[in-house]
């Protein structure tokens, strides 16, 4: 690693914050990027990443704060393409220019000789597109495009955006080893993504985020051992829940932290799985499994980052596609008490007190056609307003 | 510092490497020019039909340049599209990251632009003065008749202003199909109706391009005309405030907002 001129900070961060009316994108984000290694940027979507890197290129302003590239605010840097490459956003091009002239336009500007732009186009395999327009690029040339054009200058510090996206895995690995090659020149590399998988094999130091907060900020070998302690799986039989129960009461009792797993198994972080054995022995229980196992880096990161999720995805019901009771037939679903939500087809549990006709097809008297099609678990078209059946 | 030299040279590059530039230039020069020879030559053909009064202040000059309300439009697109495609396509983004000096690269981009519209512009109103004067047979005057060659540059100066206008409303707008879809029916229509109704005329001839086209008469009250309180300088004079004031407005939101 080769030290800086302007020492190991690089990039500097200090209580970076930005607004967008009601919406804080980055709140106090303060951090620094070294040079001479890769220095991972993650973050579930919308953490506020791509925010922090226009931050970074003084292309939006900071609301609070404030961030400088080799000691100084980046509006302020000399020759700016010499200093700092940059890939923000593949499509970021005028798409009736071609690859090469859309270099050539930025090569330019920092009195880069029009060879560099070939030079650069053979780096990243785009020579033969060279003379295309980019409107006919696919994402993977996008980015390949973006990336010479981040090279260009040959600059020592390096900001890339999600840059593996799109690529196929051929592109993956490439960006992996470039990222790689830059930092072992001593360049600063500055790479963000939302994919922990990536950067544990890219990046020598991960800078974590969620919902515009620094949640951590360590090398990955730190972040490593730090979040992917050992654990035992206990399966205990899937026939016998009170097994489990008893199984979990004892170890915990032995001071074990037990975390019961969604498809019926235990999750015990604390005891050596010989003592689980004993433990289980002794309380009676018999084990259907007992496993060692070490927590992914990807399991760390989404326990990290869980609270900080801005786009949750919610099990899709369908429901928007089901037909509405047709009027006077039935309440609507949320006024049938204690149906639970079973899926497309599956009947609804019977309910105690409900009318015993309440399923559409048991109900001979229902029109045929699109209220008989109605899906057992959307309304029973019972209507609890009408005690008295004609029948 | 990004070197001015540099900026400028990168500028040509990108707007000599899109297709729209030749297309928009190219028409704004082969639409005034047919439609101006066309109206002159059916001027010609019809000159007794007009009024006394229409015959009697008929301006040779001015009418040869009748077809560039209609080129002007080709004018104001080829300005909003040099500004407007950096925005839509993203490409500001990679602008700016490569020049952080906001005034540098606006004002060079703008000066590339306008250079490129001035001499587009230049040459349009020379061929329409020609051509039209060609047709107009016994009707035509001469370059070299007073005040005539001032319109003709003036025609020039004109194109290239409307240009510059539009390149600094579309840096304001930040937006190719906002800034077309409030200059082309302002300049095509509103303009151009609020100027020939009565009250409303006094207002209209301050609009940039209404004063600014006065620079294009030789005889102050042509083809039945009121006569401005300006001259032909005062008006492009007014032009000039218009497309300064915007090119201020221009660099305040470039330099304010986040790109």
């Amino acid at each position: 690693m080769t030290r800086s001129r302007w020492g190991w900070r690089m990039i500097e961060a200090v209580g970076l914050t930005k607004r967008y009316g009601a919406k804080t994108a980055v709140y106090n984000l303060s951090f620094h990027v070294r040079p001479g290694a890769v220095t991972g940027f993650l973050g579930p979507n919308g953490a506020g990443k791509s925010t922090t890197m226009r931050m970074i290129l003084g292309l939006d302003n900071p609301t609070a704060g404030s961030v400088t590239v080799g000691g100084q605010p980046f509006r302020q840097t000399p020759n700016a393409p010499r200093q700092v490459g940059a890939l923000l956003d593949a499509k970021a091009v005028h798409g009736g220019r071609s690859a090469r002239n859309h270099l050539l336009s930025l090569a330019q500007l920092s009195g880069i000789p029009a060879r560099r732009v070939d030079e650069v186009l053979g780096v990243v395999g785009l020579q033969e597109v060279a003379k295309k327009r980019s409107k006919g690029f696919s994402l993977g040339m996008g980015q390949r495009l973006g990336i010479a054009a981040a090279l260009l200058g040959d600059p020592q510090v390096l900001l890339f955006d999600e840059p593996v996206n799109g690529l196929d895995p051929e592109g993956i690995l490439w960006v992996r080893n470039l990222m790689k090659q830059l930092a072992s020149e001593g360049r600063t590399v500055f790479v963000s993504s939302h994919l922990m998988s990536e950067m544990a094999v890219t990046a020598d130091h991960l800078i974590v985020i969620g919902r515009g907060q620094l949640l951590s900020d360590m090398s990955v070998r730190d972040f490593i051992s730090a979040n992917s302690a050992d654990f035992a799986r206990v399966r205990t039989p899937d026939t016998e829940p009170q097994l489990r129960e008893k199984l979990s009461a004892a170890l915990s009792e032995a001071g074990a932290h037990v975390v019961p797993e969604p498809d019926g198994g235990l999750r015990v972080m604390g005891l050596p799985l010989p003592r689980i054995s004993d433990l289980a022995h002794g309380a009676d229980v018999r084990l259907w499994e007992l496993s060692p196992h070490q927590a992914s880096l990807e399991e760390a990161y989404m326990r990290m980052t869980q609270g900080a999720v801005d786009y949750r995805s919610t099990t899709d019901q369908k429901a928007g596609l089901m037909q509405q009771p047709q009027p006077g037939y039935g309440p609507p679903a949320q006024q049938v008490p204690d149906v639970p939500q079973q899926g497309w087809y599956a009947p609804p549990p019977p309910q105690p007190g409900q009318h015993p006709y309440a399923a559409p097809a048991a109900d001979p008297r229902l029109p045929a056609g699109p209220a008989a099609a109605v899906p057992a678990a959307a309304p029973a078209p019972a209507d609890p307003t009408k005690p008295e059946d004609p029948r | 510092m990004a070197s001015v030299p540099a900026v400028l040279q990168s500028e040509w590059t990108k707007i000599r490497t899109v297709s729209s530039t030749t297309w928009t230039l190219v028409s704004a020069f082969v639409v005034t020019v047919a439609l101006s020879a066309a109206l002159c030559a059916l001027t010609k053909a019809t000159f007794d039909d007009l009024s006394r009064e229409e015959q009697f202040t008929f301006d040779p000059t001015l009418f040869s340049f009748s077809g560039m309300i209609l080129g002007q439009l080709a004018m104001v697109v080829f300005g909003v599209l040099v500004v407007g495609t950096e925005y839509s396509s993203g490409m500001i983004r990679t602008s700016l990251a490569a020049v952080p000096q906001r005034a540098t690269f606006l004002f060079s981009k703008i000066a590339v632009a306008t250079a490129l519209a001035l001499v587009v512009g230049m040459a349009t109103s020379f061929a329409s003065f020609f051509i039209g004067q060609a047709l107009l047979g016994e009707h035509r005057t001469t370059i070299g008749a007073d005040n005539v060659l001032r319109a003709v540059i003036g025609g020039g100066l004109y194109m290239g202003l409307i240009a510059l206008f539009s390149m600094a409303v579309a840096t304001m707008l930040r937006s190719s199909i906002l800034s077309l879809g409030i200059l082309m029916p302002f300049f095509f229509l509103v303009s151009q109706i609020l100027a020939s109704v009565p009250k409303a005329k006094d207002v209209a001839r301050y609009f940039p391009d209404q004063a600014g086209s006065k620079i294009m008469q030789v005889l102050p009250d042509a083809m039945g005309g009121n006569e401005a309180p300006y001259g032909p300088w005062g008006g492009l004079g007014i032009m000039v405030i218009w497309v300064v004031a915007a090119l201020i407005g221009a660099y305040l939101v470039l330099k304010k907002r986040d790109a």
